[in-house]
């Protein structure tokens, strides 16, 4: 299995705090990533660090083997839609796509020109008239008919409006499929992400909490209903990733890849919006959570 | 790259060369005439003092536009690195832009050195434009300056007007350029990036000539006694009871002067000559028959001030050495431009994101 991106206690720091702290991942190739976390997490920190924006303080990254922004061939082989999908406001649609031409070796007229019909773009409109779903769909075209091996997207639809924002990740999955291309795709919305990604990372605070294949992550997490109970008493194998008492009842999060005998509990299923938010809302520094990836 | 630079620039580079074409089409209809007036002046003038004040008129009568034109020149290259160059990159980080152009197949000092190189070629040949059109309309007006001693101060090689002629301004305009970009690269936002890059700029062409410029070529530096024919402007103040005479002297034709004092028989500097207060030698003699008053103080002034042992010491750069500061000054230019590209390349490539 090859990589997309692999990281190794990767961190970057501004002045003195760490938006990204010890980050250790492995992202195989072709997969479509969801990256999500809080606002102010770390994800745009580490995209840019993959995409080579911006350079780590420590560690190191590799993405599908290269260093980031390494040359010209390594910037053909990664697409960026950054954060705000940002477009020259005084360029045409069609100033765009010349841009795109003029800047890529790789560049795949053919496919940008029937992207921007299907979407019905006037070529000759300045894309600062454009209204934000136009703009966001401008630059996922400079991204995919760049023909990248692999696209990477920062919170490219947080501005959209549910319409917009569903066309947005449509157009999105049929060019990952159509191109077998590898997407990385970050969100603060898990809902965002639940019917695109296949492989989730969550981000909290500048450190990854988890990792891993979504129907592996759904399978090994089960929600825990039963009566009260100190939670230390668990056996070694099962991870609490979240949990909350009453006076009578303990509901518990656990990751664990063997199954459940203890009869005191009520085991059920866990959506994947409810394992990201336990993930999100789980206490600080609990040593456990560090080592699940 | 190239297109997309150009492209980004068209705007900003109509305006400026539209406007440098207009103005070298004016200059060149009305060029001709007045080389014409002039070579007819000359021919016709005769007699030196008919000459003279043929000069003077002359340089009167045109000296609007000799110093409007002086002012385009001088202005120029503070105007491109305001607006050419401090916009360059801080309006790619204030729109984002930057993180688009940034992850196409192309790296970021090749992004950088198509506009830094394309639109500082577009700096250096709008400003040399505007000298060739501007030196070549003046030329009379230069000649005019060197032949007048009026004029002295609008001599090619005196300070304003150094700047605007020759290939100095080149020099300027790359630094100029050069310095908006880096500030626009360190600072990251237009209208700081603007102001500072104007403020400093101004700043280096008002110390310049004050304190780097004299030092660039070795000037010459005589102690000569005063006459009648070397003096310039006099000043005799009565007023204290003492007659007391300041002395400023035309150290040459054409040229720059950066000292002109009095020093005594002993070789000290002395602000004023104190003369007698009986028998003043430099009070003025009686108007000429034509009702105009002398031309200067009767030669016993002379005698005296060198009997006293006064002399003046001077000072300057003669009028042949604007060439060899011309190109001192812009060798120096290009070195800052260089050097602050250099920290513009090594700051968007290690400090942007």
């Amino acid at each position: 299995m090859t990589v997309a991106l692999e990281a190794q206690g990767l961190g970057k720091k501004y002045g003195k705090r760490w938006a990204l702290s010890d980050c250790t991942l492995d992202i195989p190739a072709g997969r479509v990533v969801g990256l999500v976390g809080p606002n102010g997490a770390g994800k745009t920190t580490l995209l840019n660090l993959a995409v080579g924006q911006i350079q780590p303080s420590a560690g190191s990254i590799r993405v599908l083997g290269g260093r980031p922004a390494e040359g010209p061939a390594q910037l053909a082989k990664v697409g960026y839609v950054a954060q705000d999908t940002p477009t020259y406001a005084a360029l045409s649609v069609a100033d765009h796509l010349k841009l795109g031409a003029r800047l890529n070796p790789s560049w795949d007229d053919a496919l940008a020109r029937k992207r921007i019909e299907r979407l019905r773009l006037d070529p000759g409109h300045k894309a600062g008239k454009l209204s934000g779903g136009q703009r966001a769909q401008l630059a996922l075209t400079l991204g995919i008919a760049k023909r990248p091996e692999l696209l990477i997207l920062d919170e490219p639809v947080a501005a959209l409006d549910p319409l917009a924002r569903r066309e947005f990740l449509q157009g999105l999955m049929e060019a990952a499929v159509e191109h077998s291309l590898g997407v990385v795709l970050s969100s603060h919305l898990v809902s965002d992400l639940e019917r695109t990604c296949d492989y989730l990372i969550v981000i909290v605070e500048s450190r990854v909490r988890v990792a891993g294949d979504v129907d592996d992550l759904l399978a090994s997490h089960h929600r825990l209903t039963g009566p009260r109970r100190d939670p230390s008493t668990l056996p070694a194998d099962q991870h609490i990733v979240s949990e909350s008492h009453t006076d009578r009842q303990s509901t518990l999060i656990v990751r664990t890849d063997a199954p459940i005998h203890d009869p005191a509990w009520t085991v059920g299923q866990v959506g994947l919006e409810d394992l990201v938010l336990a993930y999100m809302s789980a206490e600080q520094a609990r040593p456990t959570l560090e080592a699940v990836r | 790259m190239i297109w997309l630079t150009l492209r980004q620039f068209r705007v900003q580079g109509a305006v400026v060369f539209g406007g440098l074409a207009v103005l070298a089409a004016a200059l060149l209809i009305t060029g001709p005439g007045l080389a014409d007036d002039y070579n007819e002046g000359i021919a016709a003038c005769g007699s030196p003092d008919n000459c003279s004040r043929f000069y003077r008129n002359f340089f009167i009568d045109h000296q609007y536009y000799f110093g409007g034109l002086l002012a385009v020149v001088v202005f120029l290259p503070g105007i491109i690195g305001v607006f050419w160059g401090a916009p360059l990159i801080t309006r790619e980080l204030e729109h984002g832009t930057h993180r688009l152009v940034w992850n196409q197949s192309i790296t970021r000092n090749r992004w950088l050195a198509a506009k830094v190189g394309l639109v500082g070629l577009a700096a250096v040949l709008a400003t040399g434009l505007a000298v060739v059109a501007v030196d070549w309309w003046s030329d009379p007006l230069d000649e005019t300056a060197l032949n007048q001693t009026e004029t002295t101060s609008a001599a090619r090689i005196s300070p304003i007007v150094f700047v605007a002629r020759g290939i100095a301004p080149l020099g300027y305009a790359a630094f100029a350029f050069a310095l908006g970009v880096t500030v626009g690269v360190i600072v990251r936002r237009t209208l700081p990036a603007m102001t500072i890059t104007l403020v400093v700029f101004i700043a280096v062409q008002i110390l310049m000539p004050m304190f780097v410029r004299p030092h660039l070529v070795s000037p010459v530096s005589r102690t000569i006694e005063i006459t009648a024919d070397n003096h310039g402007d006099l000043m005799l103040d009565q007023s204290s009871g003492t007659p007391r005479l300041r002395v400023e002297v035309d150290a040459a034709r054409g040229a720059w002067t950066i000292t002109d004092e009095t020093v005594n028989a002993s070789g000290n500097k002395v602000s004023e000559i104190v003369l007698p207060k009986s028998g003043n030698p430099c009070e003025p003699g009686p108007p000429d028959p034509n009702g105009e008053p002398p031309k200067g103080p009767p030669q016993a002034c002379f005698d005296y001030i060198k009997q006293q042992g006064f002399r003046q010491k001077v000072v300057y750069h003669p009028a042949d050495h604007f060439w060899p500061l011309q190109r001192a000054e812009t060798g120096l230019f290009a070195v800052l431009a260089l050097g602050l590209t250099g920290l513009c390349f090594y700051w968007t490539r290690r400090r942007l994101s």
